[in-house]
């Protein structure tokens, strides 16, 4: 970037230099103000997470102080007071069905338009990715009839038939991104050997490929985890519902919230997945340059 | 071992281009074939044809005289080696060479035999524990073809094995490869656009170029007797020499043109004299290159290196050409015309300076 | 003699014409089923009676349920703010993700931090993040209230109001304010991702050359990089859209569609009437209105990618 390393064009060794002061702290201005704007509702969520109800229901206290000391109590109450832990194991069996079902599909897929497709492929992909972008807000309504209508209703398997949806377009595509860096004559080389095509894309491409298949399971994952609105609409009971929305609907009593808890519920969950996600999001990136940006 | 016979095959992508254009193509039993062409020619498709990785548009491929057209690769008993040796990056050398007999269900104990045949004979026992990414441009070539060697196929595909091998390596990789086939003796097919590497490796050499085979013989018949002016131009370095003398197109090799001294030891009856005008010379070493003028055509002659020119660049000297060297072409199709016309007697109406 | 067609069953799925459409199947299979067929069931629900207890569509009531929705001043107003929300959103989210690319296009220390908790945002679950947020701007325990009051703007005898809370999500403008600043913050990391990857995909020697020609840094910036940034912006801004316009989950959880329904959006407005409120017909036909949008923008970003394409065939 100009301001680091070549300066502004400007005339003499004097104005070189301000100009690059000044630049430098824009731009550590400019990343505080940011990472603040973002990271603060994070902060706040685990600053709470661990106060005493003493003092947090004091308004007049300084709330970004531990006025009385910080106790692990809220995050008791949470794991054995409430059904946080349901909602944790409902989450994972939705999620890795989810993963199982999303990998059967997208493999072949993604194969099938990066190799056997020709011209079509790259269309097709495209096309495919789009029905990502039908936002499950118009589709939840007449899902929830068809949920109904095959008895999954209040269940949290009506979530893995339909979770899908998404995640399947989404890692189509991202999987073509990686399908396209793969030699392709090793593919050929094990059908000379002997072996099918089917075979040969097992042995060779398969083994190849399984970096871009590991973030197609991490983000169908992560994809799974951030899902409100589906669950929200399918199931009613706690029994049955996941984090996103047992956190946002069950930790209350009556009228009351337990704001500790919920902040501990959230953060919980949030700081891994995020962690998760930000990992694997360059790779992601890759492939998606490839596609969409002309260098 | 077996014959590889296609009839009449074509291969067309979209419309208009054939990349492959009705090529019949007969090989004797254990020969060592070269299909030689500039890139694009169609050589590469051709191989792929044979191997069963490209579906011909029409016309059949016949391999051992079985028709083979609907058979995939794994079925065809033939072995392939790519440009790039295609090997399999996540696994070692050993289970590489022992992929092909995996899939045909040998045992550990009959893979194990033959993954050592094969590749003592190739030499790189060594190296059997090795990954692909720890091997040199060399050794992974040699893995590729203990690969090939390990089915005892009937055929060997190979498709410019050696482009990848830097120039000094390739000589040496060249004789090593002629000394494998003359062993194993199994039909090969090479596919290369190299016509050194032709010419050295090659029993006989189709000479392919925009889909079809312009000729078919051994390395001698190509150079001493092309069928038309690309063979004749393509082969040879630096390509034979092309004169338009009204008539034909008249050929002759750089190393046919001799430097005249002595005017009596070149009679008209055996030579044709000439003078080549605007000469420039290049020493090379090995042989001296000298660059002219014959009726406004440049022409290049091969000379002993020793030999310099009577006269100062831009001069000229007198040549005489051996009338047996002579090939005639005709002008508008550049096919050879024979029998030679009996007696030229000069390109135009220059004589060479008596 | 041209040789017969691969008829050998043996060989079957070794053809790429039988696998090619065979491998595609589990997805297109999910697709039609369970993208295509519900968008034709939403468009027939929203034109007949259905609801929660009765899921079959028996009648056809003609455009009742559109009249119905239309004459719902809750209705036009979820409409409004459907559209105000995504474009006061959107345009920050154009300005700010420029200036967030630039600095995350530099080099300085603690960037892999910022990076992070930049994304944060994006990278959690919406339900959870917005959470934070609503236990922020809570009525009573606010701590920018308490900020606030400690810089005595806030309190009896100040500028902010004799009361001694913000109220934020408890009245109309704030709230609506505090769900188009929750919408900025979201798609914020999106599209500053997006850009970043159009940033570094400007090839160095055009960077070289314009440093040689001598452009400074605002030079650059305006003549060069802008205009070649501008279809990858295309692509952020109409992600960014898109999430925007279509959510629900902001203006439920943070206000559950807010002081007296002003913050509803359409997508909350027909989760209420047609989930909540069982009458599936009604809420379908509510949700229709995301998709004229949809459609605009799915056209626009294939002209893009098209365009894209095209370009590198050149």
């Amino acid at each position: 970037m100009a301001t680091t390393s070549k300066a502004s064009g400007s005339k003499g060794p004097g104005g070189y230099k301000t100009k690059r002061v000044f630049g430098r702290i824009a731009l550590y201005f400019g990343a505080t103000f940011f990472a603040m704007f973002a990271a603060l509702p994070f902060l706040w969520m685990v600053l709470t997470m661990f106060k005493a109800d003493s003092d947090l229901y004091e308004p007049n206290n300084n709330p970004f102080l531990y006025n009385d000391p910080p106790t692990l109590a809220n995050l008791d109450l949470l794991w054995n007071d409430t059904s946080y832990r349901t909602f944790l194991l409902n989450t994972l069996i939705v999620a890795v069905s989810v993963v199982v079902i999303t990998v059967i599909a997208v493999v072949p897929a993604a194969y099938s338009l990066t190799r056997l497709a020709g011209r079509w492929g790259e269309s097709l992909g495209i096309l495919i990715f789009l029905v990502y972008l039908v936002p499950p807000t118009l589709l939840f309504i007449p899902l929830t009839g068809v949920v109904a209508d095959v008895g999954l209703q209040n269940s949290k398997w009506s979530m893995v038939l339909v979770y899908p949806t998404f995640t399947i377009p989404f890692c189509t595509w991202l999987l073509m991104g990686f399908f396209r860096g793969v030699p392709w004559d090793i593919e050929e080389q094990a059908m000379i050997d002997g072996y099918s095509r089917i075979g040969a894309i097992w042995r060779t491409v398969i083994p190849v490929s399984l970096p871009g298949i590991l973030t197609v399971v991490i983000f169908s994952f992560t994809l799974t985890l951030h899902e409100f609105v589906y669950s929200l609409a399918f199931v009613q009971s706690t029994e049955e519902k996941t984090v996103s929305v047992g956190v946002f609907t069950e930790l209350i009593r009556g009228d009351v919230y337990f704001w500790q808890a919920l902040m501990a519920a959230a953060a919980l969950v949030a700081f891994p997945v995020a962690l998760l996600y930000n990992y694997f999001l360059d790779r992601f990136i890759a492939g998606f340059t490839l596609g969409a940006v002309k260098g | 071992m077996a014959r590889v016979e296609t009839r009449q095959l074509t291969k067309q992508f979209g419309e208009g281009i054939a990349a492959v254009d009705g090529i019949d193509l007969v090989t004797a039993d254990g020969e060592f074939l070269v299909l030689l062409g500039p890139s694009g020619c169609g050589k590469t498709t051709l191989l792929r044809m044979i191997g069963g990785l490209e579906q011909p548009t029409s016309g059949d491929i016949l391999i051992g005289d079985q028709l083979v057209n609907h058979l995939p690769p794994r079925a065809r008993q033939i072995a392939m080696v790519f440009q790039s040796y295609a090997l399999y990056p996540h696994m070692s050398v050993y289970n590489n060479i022992s992929f092909p007999l995996k899939a045909a269900k040998l045992n550990k104990a009959e893979q194990a035999q033959k993954v050592q045949w094969a590749s003592s004979i190739l030499g790189i026992d060594m190296l059997l524990d090795r990954k692909p990414r720890q091997l040199s441009g060399g050794q992974r070539q040699r893995v590729a073809l203990a690969r090939a060697l390990v089915r005892e196929p009937n055929v060997f595909l190979l498709d410019e094995p050696l482009s990848n091998l830097d120039a000094q390596r390739r000589a040496s990789a060249r004789d090593e490869l002629q000394v494998f086939q003359h062993e194993i003796g199994t039909t090969t097919i090479y596919v290369t656009h190299d016509q050194v590497e032709a010419m050295g490796l090659g029993d006989r050499i189709a000479v392919i170029n925009q889909g079809q085979v312009r000729q078919l013989g051994t390395p001698h018949d190509i150079y001493e007797d092309p069928a038309d002016t690309f063979v004749a131009t393509f082969v040879g370095s630096p390509p034979m020499n092309l004169v338009d003398d009204g008539t034909d197109l008249i050929g002759f090799r750089p190393e046919a043109i001799e430097l005249v001294d002595q005017p009596e030891g070149y009679d008209s009856s055996s030579w044709l004299r000439l003078g080549l005008g605007d000469v420039r010379e290049e020493y090379l070493g090995s042989e001296k290159l000298i660059y002219g003028e014959i009726e406004g055509t440049r022409v290049v002659a091969r000379v002993a290196a020793h030999l310099s020119l009577p006269v100062a660049e831009g001069g000229s000297v007198p040549i005489a050409i051996g009338r047996s060297s002579l090939r005639l072409f005709d002008r508008e199709s550049g096919l050879r015309r024979r029998p030679e016309r009996p007696h030229v007697t000069s390109i135009a109406a220059e004589e060479a300076p008596a | 003699m041209s040789a017969p067609p691969v008829t050998e069953g043996r060989y079957m799925l070794d053809r790429e014409r039988v696998l090619g459409p065979l491998f595609l199947l589990p997805a297109v299979v999910y697709i039609l089923a369970l993208v295509g067929f519900p968008l034709v069931l939403a468009v027939m629900y929203s034109f007949s009676n259905v609801t929660v207890g009765d899921p079959r569509i028996d009648e056809f009531v003609g455009l009742d349920n559109f009249r119905a929705i239309w004459d719902d001043r809750v209705f036009r107003g979820a409409l409004r703010n459907t559209i105000v929300f995504t474009l006061i959103s959107q345009v920050a989210v154009l300005i700010l993700a420029n200036l967030l690319a630039l600095v995350l296009s530099a080099d300085f220390h603690g960037k892999r931090l910022v990076r992070f908790l930049v994304l944060l945002p994006w990278t959690t679950p919406v339900a959870l993040g917005v959470l934070g947020w609503f236990w922020m701007l809570d009525s009573v325990y606010s701590p920018i209230d308490w900020l606030l009051r400690e810089a005595g703007l806030l309190g009896p005898d100040t500028p902010l109001g004799p009361a001694r809370n913000m109220y934020w999500l408890a009245k109309t403008t704030l709230a609506q304010s505090a769900v188009i600043i929750v919408h900025i913050w979201r798609t914020l990391p999106l599209a500053t991702v997006i850009l970043l990857a159009g940033l570094t995909a400007i090839p160095q020697d055009i960077r070289d050359a314009a440093d040689i020609d001598g452009a400074g840094f605002w030079r650059q910036l305006i003549y060069i990089r802008l205009p070649l940034l501008i279809p990858i912006m295309a692509v952020a801004m109409l992600f960014s859209i898109v999430f925007t316009f279509t959510d629900l989950t902001i203006s439920l959880v943070l206000t559950r569609g807010g002081p007296v329904n002003d913050t509803q959006v359409l997508a909350s407005w027909a989760y209420f009437k047609g989930i909540q409120g069982g009458d599936l017909a009604q809420g379908a036909a509510i949700a229709l209105f995301l998709l004229p949008v949809m459609i605009a923008i799915a056209i626009a970003m294939l002209r893009l990618a098209r365009r894209s394409g095209a370009e590198e065939r050149d």
